[in-house]
């Protein structure tokens, strides 16, 4: 269980715009008559991407209330599940994966990057900057570790060189390319492959 | 070496591009409608017979899982769950299947459905893969658009909506019955087990989960027949399994292979060999972190399959191999193991809850040599205390690991810890004895 707390300074209201209402609505749509709590997951990413990466705690009796189901019920969920951002985070999000298979191949380096160009302590947004990093749990990409997740986009097969590159386009607020940075296709063996060759030749 | 032919994976690398077209040119969707016309018991007979067991971790009987679901549909709808929660340490099979073979997984739900009487299948994917589960979207849009799925899908006249729902960031939810609560709008909190989800699952219908790996080779299966799956690996540990191979070799990847594979040719022939020799192996976890870890001595001579990895005392898990060579401190990488399932317990059964945080915190100071000799017997207890008191897996998935370093890496521990609190009888210390019942003896 990991300790969040919601931020300090709390907008006063909240309201989905016109596109995220549509988009709440397709989801509740894919659930069973009677079942539309269901969406509660989704519609919190759909406020957290409205908000600038975070949800406020307004925004969870939004739903609450879209939703009909008990506000507690939603802070339940909300506080629960580690996606779900309840202070700012910045335009860029940098989750840095430090679980065993990426900390074996050097993940501490790209936590130092991190600290040297962000700031020195985790999930603290520097006011003059426009993204906080974290460490985080097994991102599901051990094959390419180290890496690191920036919003949407997975970075792959890292160094300290290449993540201080990636930062400084970040803080320069530009987006840099995702995956593989050793220019590696997907998940295969970067060279000395030995399967499904006729494929790889046609 | 398994021959090509013979992968079901023919895109894991994505040579061929994951579209309908490219799919349907590797044989995708070509006879789904006479599959089904076959009848469901000849399906779930035909999977029975490949001896397919599940690829999530457990490893349960896949056709033996479908025959549990209600022969006819009762006043409950039936519901069929894929999951796709991929969050064990050192796995990221599953990703490659979302995002370059999303048909194999979309013709497996429609006939996993059909077998078992589903008409909606809700696919759950962990919430960092959410550019990959944009992938699987339009995939899915594109079988809509060509009628292969939605109202008489394909020609089958089964009708099947498929829905994805985004997880958010919890190992747990990988758990079937915690999954099931988190589609239902809840936190991930295991249930208790029974009734199984097969009875009384997603809103309280019968329910079928399966591993993506599981459904996708599904259609394979039946169009080549369960025998020929059942001819590759052996008796009971048979098919082809994707192996995920991380850590200290130099090409870490992903690849397609037969079960009961050595673990030797996998790391030597795709894998590279271990970074500075095979000599330089401390160590390999075999199938996610849960599983416990394996030292050199035997990796020499393992297999990779369900049965002889459980007669190791470890496991098959998810196949996700992590391989860990000598310049690695073990001791700080099981720690850091865990930390990952102190961050991840879900908090409801007490054992798990306050002993993975015992667990991490005890490794973290044998990690640095501050714990007494005494307390190695301890951790070794407080996973015994956990391991078989919680309501999921999850108890097991994280003592385990703990109990595999401390069969494996005792001396290891004891050389680092070696500090003696306990004062001795023997020794005489005048300090230490009780000072008012020496003055009343006076």
């Amino acid at each position: 269980m990991s300790l969040k707390r919601p931020a300090k300074d709390q907008p006063e209201s909240f309201e989905f715009n016109s596109s995220s209402l549509e988009a709440a609505n397709r989801i509740i749509s894919k659930y069973p008559e009677g079942k539309q709590k269901s969406a509660v997951m989704a519609l919190l990413y759909i406020a957290q991407k409205q908000n600038n990466n975070w949800i406020p705690l307004v925004a969870m009796k939004y739903i609450a209330k879209l939703l009909g189901m008990p506000y507690i019920k939603v802070y339940e969920v909300a506080t629960f599940y580690s996606m779900f951002n309840l202070s700012p985070v910045g335009k860029y999000f940098i989750q840095v994966c430090t679980t065993t298979p990426c900390m074996i191949r050097g993940a501490g380096k790209l936590v130092e990057a991190c600290k040297e160009k962000i700031s020195e302590n985790e999930s603290e947004l520097l006011p003059e900057k426009n993204c906080s990093w974290m460490e985080v749990e097994c991102l599901g990409a051990c094959v390419t570790a180290p890496m690191m997740q920036i919003n949407d986009d997975y970075y792959e097969d890292l160094d300290k060189e290449k993540t201080l590159e990636i930062l400084d386009k970040i803080l320069k607020d530009e987006k840099p390319k995702p995956g593989s940075y050793r220019g590696r296709v997907n998940n295969e063996p970067e060279n000395g492959r030995k399967t499904l060759m006729e494929l790889k030749n046609a | 070496m398994l021959k090509d032919q013979d992968r079901i994976f023919q895109n894991l690398y994505n040579d061929l591009g994951s579209d309908l077209t490219s799919a349907q040119n590797r044989g995708d969707w070509v006879n789904t409608k006479e599959i089904t016309e076959k009848g469901r018991d000849w399906i779930i007979n035909e999977i029975k017979d490949s001896q397919l067991r599940g690829r999530g971790g457990a490893g349960f009987p896949t056709g033996l899982k479908w025959s549990f679901a209600p022969k006819e549909i009762g006043s409950r709808p039936h519901y069929l769950v894929i999951n796709g929660d991929e969050s064990e340490p050192g796995t990221c099979k599953d990703r490659d299947i979302l995002r370059f073979e999303p048909h194999k997984l979309i013709e497996g739900c429609l006939i996993a459905s059909y077998a078992i009487q589903a008409h909606v299948c809700y696919i759950y994917i962990r919430g960092e893969y959410f550019v990959d589960g944009q992938k699987l979207q339009s995939a899915i849009d594109e079988a809509y658009e060509k009628k292969l799925i939605g109202k008489n899908a394909a020609g089958t006249g089964w009708d099947l909506d498929i829905y994805i729902h985004y997880g958010a960031g919890a190992y747990i939810c990988g758990e079937e019955t915690a999954l099931l609560e988190s589609i239902e709008g809840n936190k991930g909190q295991p249930r208790l087990k029974p009734p199984f989800p097969a009875l009384i699952g997603l809103y309280g219908c019968p329910t079928i989960i399966n591993n993506v790996e599981t459904i996708a080779v599904v259609p394979t299966i039946l169009r080549r027949g369960g025998k020929w799956f059942a001819s590759l690996g052996r008796e009971k540990n048979t098919g082809t399994k994707i192996f995920c191979i991380s850590g200290n070799v130099n090409n870490p990847c992903n690849v397609e292979e037969e079960m009961n594979i050595p673990l030797k040719e996998l790391i030597e022939v795709h894998a590279g060999g271990v970074i500075g020799g095979w000599d330089n192996l401390q160590a390999v976890i075999p199938g996610g972190s849960s599983m416990p870890l394996i030292p050199k001595e035997k990796c020499e001579t393992l297999t990779m399959d369900f049965d002889s990895l459980v007669a190791e005392k470890s496991g098959l898990g998810t196949a996700g191999v992590v391989v860990i060579n000598k310049d690695q401190d073990i001791i700080k990488c099981m720690a850091r193991i865990a930390r990952f399932y102190k961050h991840e317990s879900c908090g409801q059964c007490t054992p798990c809850r306050e002993g993975s945080g015992w667990m991490w915190r005890m490794l973290e100071r044998m990690a640095k040599g501050e714990a007494s000799k005494d307390e190695i017997e301890m951790l070794g207890d407080v996973t015994k205390q956990i391991e078989g008191h919680t309501i999921c897996a999850f108890g097991e998935g994280s003592s385990w690991p703990v109990q595999g370093l401390l069969r494996h890496f005792k001396d290891e521990i004891k050389k680092r810890n070696n500090f003696d609190p306990i004062v001795k009888e023997t020794q005489n210390i005048p300090y230490l004895v009780d000072q008012h019942l020496l003055d009343k003896n006076a």
